[in-house]
């Protein structure tokens, strides 16, 4: 062991890393069962990502009109463009009413109707009777529904005397040779220490990777930090072709503008100012699910129908919506669009644009939380030890693509069940195996090499040309020869990690070094997205190819899985999708052509 | 007259100069507090020279440019970057608020930014706010009721009783605030301070909470609720226009109703 670094022995029952909204909610669930838990994490827990989701999360309580959770998963097997595993997609749809109740008794401030219920809104792709109505499915607290989980989940745990260990970061898995999980090593930020956490489980629950790309609605922290992990630990991921872009991120800014606008009876208007979606889904219209809009408002913009002196973006209008409605329901992209865009949304449209907000792709894992690989003819093999919650997972309950408010249902339901599975697989205080010989050595050599860095290309630099490439040759639209090109270049990129330069070397708070890491975490992601979205030869959800414009239910309704090693070589194998139900509550829904 | 010096690792000198390369037409001049715990010096005030065309509208984008183009040693929090994490709170042009809300426009002459005023500097603008946390789990910020929620379904709350948390419930924990409090400057470690009274007061304004005078008379106290001095520093510091020193005033309110009702 490098005798330059101090290192500080951890040993818990469960270790989760990250602390958003999945992160806490199997953090409180660990706590209540008594395992002793630590919960690692970059950020302090109210700064994580979640807080920033706005419209709401589904559950089909039918406080505003009939509902019925087979509807909700019907509409997100739709949504998925059926790659969404249907046993996880009915476990998800089953538990939202009580997920959903069980955060308004921990305090969650929901809006309210008049009958004192949870304010349900609507959202892209929610109906009622299988496609036939329009479902007010999504509970909201105003328009800062993940503010106000967030908070209420960190108090929870507080409640519950959860141990944090707060702006740590994560820095790899620690695994044995038989291929099992054992803890991960961590960095605490504050004093330069490393810290080497060995436990029965660990969760991951590190969030997605939208800073791969150059404008997306997510954070600076947003850089899928337990994926890359994941990669570096000789592990999969799954479906990382499948990225979202929201309709509406403002314009320039790239900040987030909720779905819950047009929910309210917002709407896109083009250039010319006609409501173009009624041409691309005339029964859904502005509420068809979100990769349908980001490719009708690409199509816009190219025909020459965009709004702006370049014609370059769409607008968003809601100024024709009662200021009194707007003021009580939409208060913070009012706020975000007077800042962002210089817009009073209660006269002006907002300039909008399609925007990186979701990987739909990340970790495989089981409906229990359990990562699993496709190992010598078994596609479901758990990889024990691990487990992955929240967005950094691929349940897959999204599949090809998420409906909106189904990501904030997807981190407390998940995050609960990986609770219920750890309790039901560790002892509190049972007997550990310890740590393997040589934990974390190559960690620490690495993490050592990095600091002293001293190549001639530094880390902004590069990140900013995987950025773009990332964003011209993964974008909405995709084509043979624009990804192939992708290819090459996000080769070339990776490449150019062994001349990383970074000048800072201090222990203490050196973000320097942390962004470089993170660099290295995006770099496997962006590598095995764009080479997986270059392998897929068809359209499906999110990935839409210009060259093989259909769906191909024959040769593709498949899951990718994708390894990459150290050099930059990938490899990828498939697992099935899952079209069974779990139970026989409900009849699994065969595949159909795609309408809004 | 006596005169006083601040100590040594409190006097800020003049620190190093980044200047703009040539060809550039419209700049602006940063000055940002740097301290650097391996030196053994104290703080420096550093100058960096920015494009304004290209640096981005908001001073946290001007700090990233920074970071990105000019010296990567620069130490700042940030994360959503549009005013919803807190994390990016310091102190710019003189007062408390978020890099990332806050547009160069509004900023007249060269930029100056600091970290939040009295807390202790871990590296740069990175302050030590672990005490605030603490403080903030110590007024127990959970819904508390005896009474058991209902089966498979939510309290009830009429839209009456939701919007009187409006305002107290979208705190974001960036401790502007906190920061700019005299009371807390004087009194931090006693002293729970804006933000966490605030906290404090979401809960005893919650219809579903059962604890209300249990929380008013956890803060009743000359160190605690009435540490604060109506300065209304807190409410001119929030990013987010709420206004703490109402929350207070409400709680000051409740408290002294409390004491009342004996004799009534």
């Amino acid at each position: 062991m490098n005798a330059a670094y101090a290192i500080v022995d951890h040993a818990y029952d469960v270790i989760v890393v990250g602390a958003g909204g999945a992160g806490l909610r199997a953090t409180l669930g660990l706590a209540e069962a008594g395992l002793s838990t630590a919960c690692i994490t970059k950020v302090f827990p109210t700064r994580s990502h979640t807080v920033a989701a706005q419209g709401g999360i589904s559950a089909a309580l039918g406080n505003m009109g009939d509902d019925d959770w087979r509807y909700h998963m019907y509409d997100t097997v739709k949504g998925s463009d059926w790659l969404g595993d249907q046993d996880a997609i009915e476990y998800m749809c089953k538990e939202a009413p009580a997920a959903v109740i069980e955060l308004e008794h921990y305090g969650v401030p929901f809006s309210r109707t008049a009958e004192g219920t949870i304010y349900q809104r609507a959202f892209g792709g929610m109906t009622t009777e299988y496609g036939k109505g329009t479902a007010q499915r999504t509970c909201a607290a105003a328009d800062r529904t993940g503010h106000a989980i967030l908070h209420t989940l960190y108090q929870q745990s507080l409640r519950h005397e959860a141990q944090f260990f707060i702006e740590y970061f994560a820095l790899d898995l620690i695994m044995d040779e038989d291929g099992a999980c054992r803890g991960v090593m961590a960095w605490c930020l504050e004093d330069g220490t490393l810290h080497r956490f060995s436990a029965a489980l660990t969760i991951l629950a590190t969030g997605g990777y939208g800073r791969c790309y150059l404008s997306c609605t997510s954070a600076h922290t947003c850089t899928g930090d337990g994926n890359g992990m994941v990669l570096r630990a000789g592990l999969p991921l799954q479906d990382m072709e499948f990225v979202q872009f929201h309709p509406t991120g403002v314009y320039g800014a790239g900040v987030l503008i909720t779905e819950g606008v047009r929910g309210e009876g917002g709407y896109l208007v083009n250039g010319e100012g006609e409501r173009f979606m009624e041409r691309y889904a005339p029964s859904a219209k502005d509420l068809a699910s979100r990769d349908v809009v980001s490719r009708s408002m690409t199509i816009e913009i190219r025909e020459g129908r965009g709004a702006g002196k370049a014609k370059d973006h769409i607008l968003l209008k809601l100024d024709h919506l009662d200021p009194d409605v707007i003021a009580a329901r939409l208060p913070g992209i009012s706020e975000s669009a007077r800042i962002f865009a210089g817009v009073d949304v209660t006269r002006e449209p907002v300039p909008v644009l399609p925007t990186v907000h979701y990987n739909m792709g990340g970790i495989p894992t089981n409906h229990h939380g359990e990562v699993v690989v496709p190992q010598e003819g078994d596609p479901d093999t758990v990889v024990p030890g691990l487990m992955a919650s929240g967005e950094a997972a691929c349940v897959s309950v999204h599949g090809a693509n998420r409906l909106g408010s189904n990501s904030l249902l997807d981190l407390v339901v998940f995050g609960r069940a990986a609770a219920l599975r750890a309790a039901s697989l560790v002892t509190p205080g049972g007997k550990r195996e310890g740590l393997p010989p040589g934990a974390g050595e190559a960690t620490l050599e690495r993490f050592d090499r990095l600091r002293h860095a001293d190549g001639g290309t530094p880390t902004a630099r590069l990140r900013e040309m995987m950025q773009r490439t990332m964003q011209n040759d993964a974008a909405v639209f995709r084509t043979e020869s624009s990804l192939q090109e992708g290819c090459r270049r996000m080769a070339e990129v990776f490449a150019g990690f062994s001349d990383i330069q970074v000048s800072d070397r201090s222990l203490v708070w050196n973000t320097d070094l942390m962004e470089t890491w993170e660099l290295d975490n995006m770099l496997r992601q962006a590598v095995v997205t764009i080479v997986c979205a270059e392998h897929r030869k068809e359209s499906r959800g999110a990935h839409a190819r210009e060259d093989y414009t259909e769906r191909d239910d024959e040769n593709w309704m498949k899951h990718t899985v994708a390894w990459l090693d150290d050099d930059g070589q990938h490899r990828i194998d498939y697992r099935p999708v899952h079209l069974d139900t779990l139970t026989d509550e409900v009849e699994n829904i065969p595949p159909q052509s795609r309408v809004y | 007259m006596a005169k006083f010096r601040l100590p040594r690792n409190s006097r800020v000198r003049v620190g190093k100069a980044h200047p703009v390369p040539q060809g550039v037409s419209r700049r602006t001049r940063f000055k940002i507090y740097r301290h650097d715990p391996d030196s053994g010096d104290g703080p420096r005030l550093d100058t960096y020279e920015v494009d304004r065309d290209t640096c981005g509208e908001m001073v946290l984008d001007a700090l990233i440019t920074i970071k990105n183009e000019m010296d990567s040693t620069l130490v700042f929090r940030r994360s959503c970057r549009e005013g919803v994490c807190g994390s990016c709170a310091m102190n710019i042009d003189g007062v408390n608020t978020l890099a990332c809300t806050k547009p160069l426009d509004d900023i007249s002459g060269d930029v100056r930014v600091y970290p939040l005023p009295h807390m202790r500097v871990i590296r740069d603008l990175v302050t030590d706010v672990s005490h605030v946390y603490g403080q903030l789990a110590s007024v127990k910020p959970w819904l508390r009721s005896q009474s058991a929620a209902p089966e498979a379904k939510e309290r009830l709350q009429s839209p009456d009783e939701r919007e009187k948390l409006d305002g107290l419930y979208e705190c974001i924990l960036c401790f502007c605030c906190q920061t700019a409090c005299p009371s807390y400057w004087w009194n931090g470690e006693t002293f729970p301070g804006p933000a966490v009274l605030l906290q404090a007061y979401r809960w005893v304004a919650d219809s579903r909470d059962e604890a209300g005078d249990e929380r008013i008379a956890e803060l009743d106290g000359a160190d605690e609720l009435f540490r604060c001095r109506t300065i209304v520093n807190c409410t001119n510091a929030c990013p987010k226009g709420l206004n703490p020193a109402r929350a207070i005033a409400e709680a000051k309110k409740r408290a002294a109703q409390s004491l009342r009702r004996p004799m009534d």
